[in-house]
């Protein structure tokens, strides 16, 4: 039992932390945003600078074999700059295939995955009807729908990857509340599907994937929320004193990061249950993502109230962080479900 | 990064487990479940020397000083399996996670002999005297007076909130040893027995109806010379030194005592239906999370070994626990409904959950209130400005 990050975590953390801050700026977010919301810049930098794009693929599938821990630091390292990386998906369908794939799928799809050669996605509680090898159904609220290559489709005991560069594909993109990860609408029409050889094994793999990803990149804005209204409370002056040393601002900001140390926490324990196989894994992922997501809505909430006027305007980046904030609530299950979820594990299911 | 414990260690998970669960079910059945601080003080003396004959009283400590020697995990595993077994708390907390530690880090080698043997054994029951009418949060306004006198300290002033002061042997004090000085100099730290005729204690009764706390008074009240810990006027470092074992293992039993609460109130849902009403629902899965939260919480904390960082999950740990436990009470009271708001017999005495729920508003107050936290949280974590202080 060591509850703290080895050597080479901290240096992977400290790699990413580096490369987003220096990379992922406002600047270049909001030009994504403006467009499809993919900054392919970076994510081919992400993918060939830092080969980061197959961190948690395994080594013989061109991937850096790594786990849910240093994912997770990436995560964190990217929503800490609202980074308009289609990381969510990538990494959803990258685990299903890893842990669900058939040798063949794995040789066919993991190292283009690993080499950032295509976008993938995926769907959440999504109802679809497969026949020969071919899927329909709509799919609405797809993120990064619009710019993806690859599909994954789940329900039941089943997981399906389709192109959607094939046939019987529809998309529409649509404006979306967070730019920096656009949802679409995919509409299939007996569009070919490729079943997973193992769908229990790979729908629980990318639900991890996903809510460990979504949990701290969650954390990571968080943080970031705070460390940049502190930085304003340290500069900004009223009634001549910094508005830092008036309490109830100060409180807030304690507040904030009382928050940010348990999701901190969550996200870590949920990265190592899911590495280690633990038996609390299911508690820990409902948690992170529950905790997490909340926890990042109430710092940016903060960060624009404590920032005054400036902080609601376009021009300043408090929205970026409150916008991704409410759309990762929403994402793979808001914090009823989650909370639900943990319900029925220690009471029973709802009468 | 590691969760999983060794094979070895669940060796030890089952030694302490076993042991812990035989004295429960045997020769100590009687206290078994005790959740209050007061209730069969005598017993419990009996139980912290029976820890102390079988080298379970304080493992973390040196083996040369009556401990094992044992490692974080071994200690955390020791802490869980004590609540989980039962266990009440121990009436010598202080004792053991104050008084021992600082002795251990700060005293002479004479006062390691003298003090902590009896410590180890539970025959030496501690006390706290920090807080004073006027020097609460404000702890370092203290006025209880010390000074030399014919080779003895001689004190005089008042201490409150002294907890348990009215079951222990020794109490240690901050006093202002430096004529005329303020704030955190001129303060020195002692150790006095509390029976003599110059210490008189009085309990205070809560709001829960039990009497935890007490004032002490000092009215020439006497100690050799040599019980200072420290030099004369060190007695804030010393005092700051002690604060921090505060946050160190004991934090994961009282989180397994926090366990026990949760699952009172589970049991309680069940039985009365509120388990399926589905905002309890949400309530209580926030609790559960909240307390797993605390759990990983404080491994970071203890597994921190970079100390020169701010640890952030330390500096945050008091409010989080102490806000957690409030709702956990307010919850419980929901749960519960009216029957919540019965006595268990003919006297102003409590189950589990109504104390929790009375109990609770205490949490956010001693060792420093929420506000008090936020403030810390604030300068020392986040860098901003101290608040400024009056001349009053």
């Amino acid at each position: 039992m060591e509850f703290a990050f080895t050597d080479e975590q901290r240096m992977i953390a400290e790699t990413v932390r580096g490369f987003f801050a220096e990379n992922a700026t406002s600047e270049r977010t909001r030009k994504a945003m403006a467009g499809d919301g993919l900054d392919r810049a970076l994510w081919n930098a992400f993918a060939s600078d830092l080969g980061l794009t197959g961190i948690a693929v395994p080594e013989d599938h061109g991937g850096a074999g790594l786990g849910m821990i240093e994912l997770a630091l990436v995560a964190e390292a990217a929503g800490a700059q609202v980074a308009a990386l289609p990381l969510l998906g990538h990494v959803m369908v990258g685990q299903a295939i890893a842990k669900g794939g058939s040798e063949e799928q794995k040789a066919e799809w993991l190292p283009r995955l690993a080499a950032g050669d295509m976008i993938s996605t995926t769907t959440w509680a999504a109802r679809a009807s497969a026949a020969d090898g071919r899927l329909s159904g709509t799919f609405s609220f797809v993120p990064h729908g619009a710019v993806a290559d690859l599909l994954l489709v789940y329900g039941g005991n089943d997981a399906w990857l389709v192109d959607l560069k094939g046939k019987g594909v529809a998309i529409t993109p649509h404006v979306t509340l967070d730019q920096t990860r656009p949802l679409a609408t995919v509409v299939l029409t007996d569009a070919p599907a490729e079943a997973l050889e193992d769908g229990d094994a790979a729908i629980p793999a990318a639900l991890a994937a996903g809510w460990i990803c979504l949990a701290a990149e969650a954390l990571g804005g968080a943080q970031a929320a705070l460390d940049r209204t502190v930085a304003y409370a340290r500069e900004r002056v009223q009634f001549g004193r910094p508005i830092g040393s008036f309490q109830a601002y100060k409180h807030r900001l304690a507040d904030m990061m009382i928050e940010i140390e348990q999701a901190r926490s969550a996200v870590y324990w949920a990265a190592c249950a899911v590495d280690e196989n633990s038996d609390e894994t299911a508690i820990a992922l409902h948690a992170a993502k529950s905790f997490a997501a909340d926890t990042y809505f109430m710092c940016a909430g903060n960060m624009i109230q404590l920032q005054g006027g400036i902080g609601f305007t376009w021009e300043h980046d408090a929205h970026l962080f409150f916008k991704r904030a409410r759309s990762i609530q929403t994402l793979l299950g808001n914090g009823t479900y989650h909370r639900e979820a943990v319900a029925t594990m220690i009471l029973g299911g709802a009468a | 990064m590691k969760l999983g414990f060794s094979p070895a260690e669940e060796l030890f998970r089952a030694e302490c487990a076993d042991w812990l669960q035989a004295q429960m079910a045997g020769p100590f059945k009687d206290i078994k479940g005790i959740t209050t601080l007061t209730a069969k003080a005598e017993r419990r003396k009996e139980w912290e020397q029976h820890l102390g004959e079988n080298g379970w009283s304080c493992i973390g400590w040196p083996s040369q000083w009556g401990g094992r020697d044992a490692t974080l995990a071994q200690q955390v595993i020791f802490a869980e399996e004590y609540a989980r077994a039962g266990v009440p708390g121990r009436v010598n907390h202080i004792g053991i996670e104050l008084a021992g530690p600082t002795i251990l880090t700060f005293g002479s080698e004479e006062q390691k002999q003298r003090f902590l043997p009896g410590i180890a054994a539970g025959k030496t029951i501690f006390c706290q005297g920090f807080s004073e009418p006027n020097a609460g949060s404000d702890l370092a306004s203290v006025r209880t007076k010390g000074r030399l006198e014919n080779g003895e300290w001689v004190v005089n002033g008042q201490k409150i909130w002294t907890s348990l002061a009215h079951i222990s042997d020794w109490i240690f004090v901050i006093t202002r040893t430096e004529e005329g000085s303020k704030g955190p100099k001129g303060l020195t730290f002692l150790m006095m027995p509390i029976d003599q005729p110059g210490i008189d204690v009085r309990g205070i009764t809560q709001i829960n109806g039990d009497a935890e706390f007490n004032e002490t008074f000092f009215t020439d009240a006497r100690c050799p010379a040599d019980s200072l810990i420290g030099r004369i006027g060190d007695g804030w470092k010393i005092a700051m030194g002690l604060l921090a074992f505060e946050r160190g293992v004991s934090t994961l039993g009282q989180q397994m005592s926090f366990r026990n609460e949760l699952d009172a109130l589970i049991t309680a849902a069940r039985a009365n239906g509120t388990a399926h009403d589905p905002l309890i629902r949400q309530r209580i899965a926030k609790a559960e999370i909240g307390l797993r939260l605390m759990r990983y919480g404080a491994l970071r904390m203890l597994s921190n070994t970079d100390h020169s960082a701010i640890d952030g999950a330390a500096l945050t740990y008091k409010i989080q626990w102490a806000t957690w436990r409030r709702a956990l009470g307010e919850l419980a009271m929901d749960v519960l409904g009216q029957a919540g708001e019965l006595a268990e017999g003919d006297a102003y005495e409590w189950s589990t959950l109504p104390n929790l729920f009375l109990f609770s508003r205490a949490d956010t107050i001693y060792g420093g209130t929420n506000q008090i936290q936020r403030n810390l949280i604030a300068e020392r974590g986040l860098g901003l400005p101290r608040e400024p202080r009056g001349d009053l």
